[in-house]
């Protein structure tokens, strides 16, 4: 655990008076303290091309009355620092009263250890580490032109101190194993790009040649991607594989979801709480409680302890995600979303895990009820628009169903919807829900949080696929 | 106040010379600071204040060939003794690479001509508030918005790049920046949204809030009531907004990494046409008050302008110093990429470049991660306008587009609006050939 007032002229006292005072006609605040340390190690090009460790510390304050936040940021803890950070909130909230709500759930129950994986294992280890896989990749052959094999691993102490002088902590470890392969045949070129990780240590990830499976892979989605053809344009059927393709839900409908964009009233699912928004059978949850996953959080970044959270069941829409501002404007209680990318920026509801529940169907008996329509296997990121409620996102591996059957492999397309009419196009779920192999980050309002997702094979019944063939 | 330069140089000097003594054979340190304050508005109302004071280091070390870095904004001297130490160790033990090294001397930066990129005006937030309140209720004189959002920042930063080889340099630079988001409804129809914004180095360059809150309206009500299209092959024009992003692939597929790791789709393609003939690029870092204008490189090289693009010909890659040696051409100060990027502007009016085809989609907005740098595909969302005989029809939206930056480069026609608002521009843009998928 750090000590955040070692080495600074202000001790914990000072610090907790100063939060009082400040927070004191406010509905909620904290001050919310962060030490952060980060490596990351690449190998490209057949040479280790950059080592990098990096170790922040900063603390933001945050004061919140009505739907107004004033929030002050600094890397200096010092008695000046935080004096002056107080004043800027004061300042802002000068005109406005609140009653402060002392009241924070606590919880016992941990979700990942607490570890450091950075030194758990050396960086003499990671660097032959990564000499192997590149060997091991490129041993697949002479079409192997390009291997680019990364590290990253990160140990985040957090401390928050609320009004009154209440603590809570949280350490949470991250690591993640990434490998990208460009292959060239006949002058065509194609990358295909595999990466795990989660709230463990390197070690777990990695034993008994698991990173092999990972280069294996990438090489795979890289091969497939040689033999495509291009992607037809148009509206057909969809069938998307289980695990990381729900990605789809995250962006058609977790962003939609989050508290803020409900009570601004900018989402186009804020009117339709308790209505039917997705074909019976499709339950979606929101879960920061799975052990050791990328998304889960023990704490939120306010304190709360996290849940499981039912977002939608049998296709009706029973709850948003909800940080403590959000909460209270909208009268109900925090889900424990409450997320920030670190001390530098303001609290958000967010997703955590995000996941599809099983249904009934087997993949194989999706495809077979498709004449015409794309099998898609693996998406390389996606985007929304909330208010609009259009979301797109861009295969990386993707074949042809014809006649029930899966055909030749196409290109790269951008597959694009509807958020709140999209999941009343899912006529079947499948049986054979999987979990992301640990490697999304969430962007909102230029903040980066890890997130994970899940879904079985589902089948959608109308979508537009954008390639170029018409 | 942001940090003058005797304490940033002072940091500097510290981890360079500390590195030094601990046995780096070079050492690069960037120390910078920035603050800056933000408000936000929302529907009449003050909704977040938010400031910012950032100080950070960043430190490389080299002993020969060997090269590692660290990044730190805990400053505690003991910390960064500790994290310099670690940096060392790891140098010691990361394989040699026969291209790392400090720029050449002889291309390092010397002389610097003001540009004008520091505005110390400050603009209280009580004012903030006063400009926000102006441009909120410009948008809602349009009677379908019910919703507005509104912010604006002010930024101040400073930073020193110092170097074991004497290097020693660093300037201020600010930003004033304001934007209003409207979200427009009519009667039962879902809500669209769209925005406007002002960026500038100087405060009183900042466009009035009455301009960014009328045109973020006109904007968002324009969308209300958009139809899906059938897929066809459609000639496509693309706003000012999403043209200038044909240069920042361009950028990445010439930067001197993607061009030295073999992953460009223009890899070899120096000197030769890549674009059409009446197509000239430009990449100037001197332009006063520029937003992408600056003194020298991420490594500390001097900036010339180059013409990347000449008649439709590639004549330059972006290049730093690492892959320049690889490469075996010397580095022309783009670590860090481009510095005001921008295509010359075309001949034929923004008007008749609508009137060219008797349909045109006109591309106001694009969503999703769909360029390939390697294979040149691509394909994104879209939403924007049907345009038949010069005139807006109706608003598109759920599409897609499609097709290849290889063909797509032969096939652009520009208009003469160019403007800088961005630190990368283009004038409205022309495509023939691309595909939508729609209906």
């Amino acid at each position: 655990m750090t000590d955040f007032f070692n080495k600074t002229d202000l001790s914990r006292n000072d610090a907790e008076k100063i939060i009082s005072e400040t927070l004191n006609n406010c509905d909620d605040g904290e001050l919310y303290l962060e030490n952060s340390k980060s490596e990351s190690i690449v190998l490209d090009d057949d040479k280790i091309k950059s080592s990098n460790y990096s170790s922040d510390l900063g603390y933001g304050l945050r004061a919140v009355t009505g739907e107004v936040v004033a929030y002050s940021h600094s890397n200096e803890i010092s008695k000046n620092s935080l004096k002056q950070s107080a004043d800027n909130l004061s300042s802002t909230l000068k005109s406005k009263k609140g009653v402060y709500n002392h009241e924070i759930s606590k919880t016992n129950e941990k979700f990942y250890k607490d570890i450091n994986p950075i030194e758990e294992k050396s960086l003499q280890s990671k660097l032959e580490l990564l000499k192997e896989v590149n060997n091991y990749t490129r041993a697949k052959g002479g079409i192997v032109q390009q291997v680019t094999a990364s590290f990253s691993g990160e140990h985040k102490s957090i401390e928050i101190i609320r009004s009154g002088g209440e603590v809570l902590t949280d350490i949470r470890p991250l690591i993640r194993f990434n490998v990208s392969v460009m292959l060239e045949k006949n002058g065509k070129k194609e990358t295909g790009v595999y990466g795990i990780g989660g709230r463990q240590s390197y070690d777990e990830y990695l034993k008994e040649g698991n990173w092999k499976k990972v280069c294996d892979e990438a090489f795979r989605i890289a091969s497939v991607n040689l033999e495509s053809k291009p992607a037809p344009a148009g509206e057909m059927k969809v069938v998307l594989g289980p695990g990381w393709p729900a990605i789809l839900i995250h962006e058609a409908i977790g962003h939609g979801l989050e508290g803020d964009f409900n009570r601004k009233k900018t989402s186009a699912f804020h009117n339709l709480m308790g209505q039917r928004v997705a074909s019976e059978g499709v339950t979606i949850v929101d879960d920061g409680t799975l052990h050791n996953r990328r998304g889960s959080l023990t704490i939120d970044d306010e304190g709360t302890p996290s849940e499981k959270t039912i977002l939608i069941e049998n296709g009706i829409l029973k709850n948003f995600m909800q940080d403590r501002l959000n909460a209270r404007l909208m009268n109900t209680r925090s889900t424990g979303s409450g997320r920030r990318e670190s001390y530098k920026h303001v609290v958000l509801p967010r997703m955590r895990n995000t996941m599809m529940l099983n249904g009934k169907y087997s993949q194989e008996e999706m495809i077979k009820s498709v004449d015409k329509g794309i099998f898609a296997v693996s998406f390389g990121g996606g985007q929304v628009d909330i208010t609009s409620g259009k979301f797109v996102f861009n295969c990386t591996e993707a074949y042809e169903i014809i006649n029930g059957k899966i055909g030749a492999p196409i290109k790269g397309a951008t597959l694009i919807g509807d958020g709140p009419s999209i999941l009343k196009e899912v006529s079947l779920v499948g049986n054979n829900m999987m979990l992301d192999p640990g490697i999304g980050t969430c962007g909102k309002a230029g903040q980066g949080v890890p997130v994970g997702v899940a879904q079985p094979s589902i089948l959608i019944d109308k979508m537009t696929v954008g390639g170029t063939q018409l | 106040m942001v940090k003058d330069q005797d304490y940033l140089k002072k940091t500097a000097f510290f981890c360079v010379d500390l590195a030094k003594k601990l046995g780096a054979t070079d050492a690069t340190a960037v120390v910078g600071h920035s603050i800056s304050e933000t408000v936000n508005f929302r529907n009449r109302k003050l909704d977040e204040s938010d400031r910012s004071d950032s100080l950070g280091v960043g430190l490389e070390t080299y002993i020969g060939k060997k090269k590692s870095s660290i990044t730190s904004s805990n400053l505690n001297e003991d910390n960064i003794k500790t994290l310099i130490e670690r940096c060392i160790e790891t140098t010691k033990i990361t394989p040699e690479d026969e291209f790392n090294s400090l720029p050449d001397k002889d291309l390092l930066a010397t002389k610097i001509n003001d540009l004008n990129l520091y505005d110390d005006d400050h603009i209280e937030n009580n004012e903030k508030i006063e400009y926000l309140k102006e441009a909120e209720e410009a948008a809602l004189e349009k009677k379908e918005i019910i919703n507005t959002e509104t912010s604006f920042t002010e930024s101040k930063s400073n930073f020193i790049l110092a170097s074991s080889d004497g290097f020693l340099n660093g300037y201020k630079s600010s930003t004033f920046s304001a934007s209003c988001v409207a979200i427009a409804k009519k009667f039962d129809d879902k809500m669209e949204r769209d925005y406007e914004f002002t960026s500038t180095c100087h405060l009183h360059d900042m466009l009035r809030p009455n301009q960014i809150g009328s045109l973020a309206a006109k904007r968002t009500t324009q969308k209300l009531n958009p139809q899906k299209i059938e897929s066809e092959k459609i000639s496509i024009i693309f706003d000012r907004r999403i043209s200038k992003g044909m240069l920042s692939i361009l950028a990445s597929a010439i930067s001197a990494s993607s061009i030295a790791r073999g992953t460009s789709f223009l890899k070899d393609k120096i000197n030769e046409k890549v674009f059409s003939s009446s197509i000239n690029i430009y990449d100037k870092p001197n332009i006063v008050k520029g937003l992408g204008s600056r003194y020298f490189d991420s490594e500390g090289v001097k900036m010339e302008e180059l013409k990347l693009v000449d008649q439709g010909v590639l004549k330059h890659y972006l290049i730093d110093t690492y892959y320049g040696k690889k490469l075996n051409l010397k580095s022309n100060g783009r670590s860090g990429g481009t510095s005001n990027l921008y295509f010359e502007k075309g001949s034929i009016s923004y008007k008749n470049l609508l009137k060219l085809n008797q349909r045109t989609l006109y591309i106001t907005e694009t969503i999703g991660h769909g360029s390939n740098l390697v294979t040149g595909d691509y394909s994104v969302g879209a939403t924007g306008f049907m345009v038949e005989n010069g005139v807006f029809k109706y608003p598109v939206s759920e599409i897609t587009i499609a097709g290849n930056f290889n063909d797509m480069f032969k096939n652009i026609t520009l208009a003469d609006d160019l403007e800088f608002k961005y630190s990368t521009n283009a004038p409205t843009m022309l495509i023939e050939g691309m595909v939508v998928a729609g209906k």
